[in-house]
């Protein structure tokens, strides 16, 4: 364990906040908590509120009622700034400036930054340095803005959708950068709709939907909050004869093999046995957090907290 | 730096209370810095414009080429008129680095999350408004001093060593109020809107002030209409250096000048205000 990783201190807070726009509750009494150390993941579905969350963390909105703090102090004081880095949804990169230029630009706005070499090595952008920003691609801007955060060797780190609009490989590679940024004993704040995203990343999940809080804990524990289980077979049955058993909450078919969700597996494993002892290719899960993730989003917003 | 180990002075000395926001000591920084930050910023937007030919190439060409038809081949011989041109053109010349410099420059960069991405990194928003406002006060010399090489060069005109001084300090200071004007329309409009909106104020005021048709051609009506024009007033300044007859009204004109530029801050702080609070 990191000596600099005191999961126990908050660094940054949301103090039941309220933030409309007109008519609309983008934030609806949110109280969040960063702890030092931890990768923070804010999941939900698009619109619920989660990049409100960050911008009022970040200043760049303020909050209708509620408090906001950062390092104890305002996040619009330069010097609680300087201990920040942030990725902003929809900044778009242009102009002729070069990489290099872009990255020296930013980080002389910190005290003590990374070298432009250690920047560019951990966002994965080596080679391109010579590069007018106009040329990069989606992906390579993508990355460039979170070499922009990074490149000031902050302590607490705010992604906003950071892999949004990457390929699988670099999706990959921002996760090992994020997991050696936490290992480094920084914090990261993150919000995504990649349920996968957060589960292979996240110290601590809060799940948001239409501006509130509706769970959060591990990723484990997240998992818990739903009963199901998840019994895959090959079987001779069709859907609709299982669909009929007690207990059955969905069922989808995968190629030739049936993935059943049940809140009891023992009992519809016990049933399909008696009518199809020819079963096979057994598996039985536990609850992904795809399956907590739906079950938390569809319902009563508010209703279940974990 | 070695990346594994972020800088110490960073983190707390002693563990902090559970639960309580931790407070640690700020990481040191100098006015020597900040002085820093101001002054590579301004080479960022520097390099970035001159990149940009949209906006470099108008803006010194148009004073310019309309100073070589207007001021120079039309009136040759005549080079009272081609002097008292240099203050019609150079007035229209530095209005243009200010207004879209700013209206468009801003309105620009709040539309792609410039601004916003800014406003997250330690950086004094001053400072991004100082380098804006030194890039439109170089380009306001450019423009001056291209239009005195021409005016000295092809027009005939002959000023004193001072005079000339006393010319570009104030068309450079000149472009401030544009600046303003231009700070207070970017900080409202969308990026899309914003050269739009920006040329429908700087052509129908460079006319109305009579930088295009001397003013006593104008109707009476236009006439008294150009007294709102902040351009108006910066041309019956630069008139009065080089044609010391017409400098009868210049503290009225000075006067004008500080207010209209006033009243376009007070517009642009409660702009920036609304995009606090959003």
């Amino acid at each position: 364990m990191n000596p600099l990783t005191d999961t126990q201190v908050t660094i940054a807070a949301l103090r039941n906040v309220v933030k409309r726009y007109g008519a609309i509750v983008a934030v609806d009494h949110v109280e969040l908590d960063i702890r030092r150390g931890e990768v923070l993941a804010l999941l939900g579905p698009n619109g619920a509120g989660k990049s409100t969350s960050i911008n009022l963390l970040l200043g760049l909105a303020w909050p209708t009622s509620g408090g906001v703090e950062l390092f104890g102090r305002s996040p619009r004081e330069v010097n609680t700034r300087r201990r920040i880095g942030a990725m902003l949804q929809g900044a778009q990169l242009r102009g002729h400036a070069r990489v290099q230029e872009v990255v020296a630009l930013q980080s002389g706005y910190y005290p003590n930054p990374l070298s432009l070499a250690d920047t560019l090595h951990t966002a994965g952008l080596e080679g391109l340095e010579h590069l007018p920003v106009a040329r990069l691609s989606g992906g390579q801007k993508q990355r460039l803005l979170f070499a922009l955060a990074i490149c000031g060797n902050s302590e607490l780190l705010f992604l906003d959708e950071p892999t949004v609009g990457l390929d699988v490989e670099a999706r990959r590679g921002l996760w090992t950068s994020i997991r050696k940024l936490r290992e480094q004993g920084r914090s990261v704040v993150l919000t995504t709709h990649y349920i996968e995203e957060a589960d292979a990343l996240a110290d601590r999940i809060v799940v948001i939907n239409h501006g509130r809080m509706i769970a959060q804990g591990t990723p484990a524990e997240i998992k818990r909050t739903v009963a199901q289980r998840h019994i895959r077979c090959i079987t001779k049955l069709d859907a609709a004869k299982i669909r009929t058993l007690g207990g059955v909450t969905r069922i989808t078919a995968d190629g030739g093999r049936l993935d059943i969700v049940a809140e009891r597996p023992e009992n519809v494993l016990f049933e399909i046995l008696k009518l199809d002892p020819e079963l096979h290719d057994l598996e039985v899960t536990g609850a992904r957090l795809e399956d907590a993730f739906l079950a938390l989003t569809q319902d009563n917003p508010g209703e279940q907290a974990a | 730096m070695n990346p594994d180990s972020p800088n110490p002075s960073n983190r707390p000395a002693t563990p902090n209370d559970g639960g309580t926001i931790g407070r640690v000591s700020e990481p040191r920084w100098t006015g020597r810095d900040t002085l820093g930050v101001y002054l590579r910023e301004a080479g960022f937007q520097f390099w970035e414009l001159m990149r940009m030919p949209a906006f470099a190439l108008p803006t010194l060409l148009f004073p310019t080429m309309f100073y070589v038809f207007f001021g120079i081949i039309f009136k040759s011989g005549n080079p009272s008129v081609t002097t008292d041109m240099l203050a019609t053109y150079g007035t229209f010349g530095v209005m243009a680095p200010g207004l879209f410099g700013f209206g468009v420059g801003i309105a620009m960069e709040r539309e792609h999350g410039v601004l916003a991405m800014k406003r997250v990194a330690p950086m004094p928003p001053m400072a991004y408004l100082f380098a804006k406002a030194a890039l439109a006060m170089l380009f306001a010399l450019i423009i001056s001093l291209l239009l005195f090489m021409l005016g000295a060069l092809f027009g005939g005109v002959a000023l004193p060593r001072s005079e000339w001084w006393l010319l570009a300090v104030t068309l450079v200071i000149g472009t401030l109020p544009f600046c303003a004007l231009g700070l207070a329309v970017g900080l409202r409009v969308g990026g899309q809107a914003s050269a739009a909106i920006i040329n429908l104020i700087y052509l129908p005021m460079s006319f109305l002030s009579g930088l295009w048709v001397p003013l006593q051609f104008l109707p009476h009506w236009m006439q008294n209409l150009a007294r709102i024009s902040p351009a108006y007033h910066l041309e019956r300044i630069v008139l009065g250096i080089v044609h010391p007859g017409n400098s009868g009204h210049f503290l009225a004109h000075v006067t004008y000048l500080l207010t209209f530029t006033a009243v376009c801050l007070w517009f642009a702080q409660r702009g920036w205000r609304r995009i606090q609070d959003h």
